[in-house]
């Protein structure tokens, strides 16, 4: 295998990886740019979508139309889970909120173990979700490329949707100054709202692509796609949607960089070293790469 | 808090006796009940007993820096994690060692310690992280520090993971010596009582406290706000690792799975119920949570209400405990005892009893 190829080969697993970690954090961002709350129960909401996907597949709908209500029911979920749970506290302190979303995380996947059982199980994707193709030597699974193609077209349409529709320009407001825009007669529970459905389906998409991906699903599968995703709204500068997506993409290449450079043993560490950056990201560039946010040091 | 000091002030201080028999009363009844339970109590009881006692030194440790500071820790597991495997490394007899963890290296392969020495340098082993973590990142604030300990928490578990000669990587890691006794228990949840006290009522907790309030007003009078931090990130995890020492010889089998989310979870719950920085709220909450998540553990296996059957339903309990946390934060965030403390010298103050009994004058 040529330079060339094997650098090609990379870079596509980096951008695949990387479309999922932007997908999981520009919702973690729209929340948190709206309501300073880390919404730790995100990833669940992937194992939502993917559950729902599952059940409807084996009931024999056709993949589009069981994506289509996973992505529903993951939005779904994401506003039940504002109005029961984070509604009633907002404008607490900042670390009341991200308990509360612990909270939410202890429920959903319990509740998953109860209903659906514990154990992973497997994942019927489609043929076009499933297959790996070979271009000369490079081996590439179907899912990686559809993957980036997906984030790809939703990253546009979010664009579009926050720069061009009034509720995308009150949700940039009430990011800027939730108390002043609602003196401009923005609803900010609608705004709110909003936030969370588009946040959620984004998850829940990116719930579809990992299950697709790894072959399986289980309750806990969310876990450690919001670590990282909330890694990735770090570095980008927490609470802006293009630093979401811009550290998403980073944290991707960063990733399968340390995967292919660190040498033998050592590449199990590669989550240490990812979460070590995140504590130096924190404390030399706290606003991230494009973060805007007032600086909070002692 | 203030208004509870000042109103304190005002009223005669107690006689040292008083103040003497308000201390020896919990010490005696905790006696007393440790005694019968030993004596009377199933195994099921003797076992939520040790169990309660170690939350207890948990929950009061982290209450002395989550509390006494107000920046959030999420990462205390970690240091439970060092505590535990360093003194369960040191502690494994030789022969075990040999079959267990072939690939240590000679000098630890070859000692062996006693359970005090190997309880102190595990929570020195905790100290050392804490003190070497602290000074960056206590040095954030708000949900800031939060994150970065928690990212600490997974290094925590990248590690253990994949420290395979020392820790036997994933999977279990037996073989522990059973030294752990409710005596060791309960000494050191008196001990770390007792030094929460003390540090709160040292010119250290005073400086801890005043940041805590008020950065910028603290830093006028000369407090040094990330000393102070540190002072308490220290003490903290060095009473965290002591109880991951003690936890991980009561448990004897454990894998890093046991340091991770659900347990820092367990804990938080218990110092958000009792109320972040009151010491008394911290065992309260504690005992409280321990009591109510057996119950509905017990409850979980299925049990019949007259006629109705209830199925069992594993993992009811740990939802409805979520619940009632979500409950707590969204109705009384400063937790049961919202930063007051218990205090039993008023028992002995014949003053107290009077205005129990004495009917309101209009």
């Amino acid at each position: 295998m040529s330079f060339f190829e094997y650098g090609t080969q990379q870079l596509i697993n980096a951008l695949s990886i990387g479309s999922l970690y932007a997908l999981m954090a520009i919702g973690l961002a729209m929340v948190f740019s709206i309501l300073r709350l880390i919404n730790f129960a995100h990833g669940d909401l992937m194992m939502v979508a993917s559950y729902t996907a599952l059940f409807l597949l084996i009931g024999g709908s056709p993949f589009l139309g069981a994506a289509i209500a996973a992505v529903v029911i993951a939005a779904i979920a994401g506003l039940a889970m504002e109005r029961v749970a984070y509604r009633p506290i907002r404008g607490a302190p900042d670390v009341a909120m991200l308990l509360t979303s612990f909270a939410v995380t202890i429920i959903l996947e319990n509740a998953a173990v109860l209903t659906v059982g514990a154990r992973s199980r497997a994942f019927p994707a489609p043929p076009f979700l499933s297959t790996v193709f070979t271009l000369g030597n490079l081996t590439v699974s179907s899912v990686n490329v559809v993957a980036i193609i997906t984030t790809a077209i939703l990253l546009v349409l979010l664009t579009l949707f926050v720069r061009r529709t009034d509720t995308g320009i009150s949700m940039r407001a009430a990011a800027e100054d939730l108390v002043a825009a609602q003196l401009m007669g923005i609803n900010i529970n609608r705004v709110i709202a909003y936030a969370f459905a588009i946040g959620s389906g984004l998850a829940g998409v990116a719930g579809l692509l990992c299950a697709a991906k790894v072959g399986k699903v289980d309750p806990f599968m969310g876990f450690s796609p919001v670590l990282k995703a909330f890694i990735a709204a770090v570095i980008g500068g927490f609470g802006t949607i293009p630093g979401a997506v811009v550290g998403g993409y980073v944290l991707g290449f960063l990733e399968i960089f340390l995967q292919a450079t660190l040498p033998g043993q050592s590449s199990a560490y590669r989550d240490a070293f990812v979460f070590g950056i995140l504590i130096l990201v924190l404390l030399i560039r706290p606003n991230g790469i494009l973060g805007v946010q007032e600086r909070e040091e002692i | 808090m203030d208004d509870s000091l000042s109103r304190s002030a005002s009223i005669t201080q107690p006689a040292p006796w008083q103040r003497y028999a308000g201390v020896a009363t919990p010490l005696l009844l905790l006696l007393l009940v440790t005694f019968y339970l030993q004596w009377a109590g199933s195994a099921y009881i003797q076992r939520v007993w040790i169990i309660l006692g170690l939350d207890i030194i948990l929950v009061t440790s982290l209450n002395l820096f989550n509390g006494f500071t107000g920046v959030f820790s999420l990462g205390h597991v970690g240091f439970m994690a060092i505590g535990a495997y360093v003194s369960a490394i040191l502690t494994l007899p030789l022969e075990k060692k040999a079959t267990n963890l072939p690939d240590l290296p000679a000098w630890l392969a070859h000692t062996q310690l006693g359970f005090l020495p190997a309880i102190l340098i595990g929570g020195l082993a905790a100290t050392l992280v804490a003190l070497v973590i602290g000074r960056p990142v206590l040095r954030l604030s708000g949900h800031y520090v939060a994150v970065a300990t928690l990212a600490f928490l997974v290094i925590v578990r990248v590690i253990l993971i994949n420290a395979t000669p020392y820790t036997r990587g994933s999977r279990t890691f037996s073989g522990t010596p059973a030294y752990t006794t409710v005596w060791w228990v309960y000494a050191w949840a008196v001990v770390t009582v007792y030094v929460a006290w003390r540090v709160l009522r040292s010119p250290y907790g005073r400086a801890m406290l005043a940041q805590r309030e008020d950065r910028a007003a603290a830093r006028s009078i000369g407090v040094r706000v990330l000393r102070s931090r540190m002072w308490a990130f220290g003490i903290s995890a060095f009473l965290t690792g002591v109880a991951g020492a003690l936890w991980g010889h009561y448990i004897l089998s454990f894998s890093p799975n046991a340091f991770y989310f659900a347990e820092t979870f367990s804990i938080i719950t218990m110092l958000v119920v009792g109320g972040m920085g009151s010491i008394s709220g911290s065992v309260i909450g504690t005992i409280l949570v321990v009591l109510l998540s057996e119950v509905l553990r017990n409850l979980e296996g299925g049990f019949s209400l007259g006629v109705v059957q209830i199925p069992s339903l594993y993992g009811m309990s740990q939802i409805l405990m979520a619940i009632l946390f979500i409950i707590i934060l969204i109705f009384r965030r400063e937790g049961l005892m919202g930063g007051h403390e218990i205090d039993l010298t008023r028992l002995y103050v014949p003053d107290f009893w009077q205005s129990l009994f004495r009917r309101k004058e209009v």
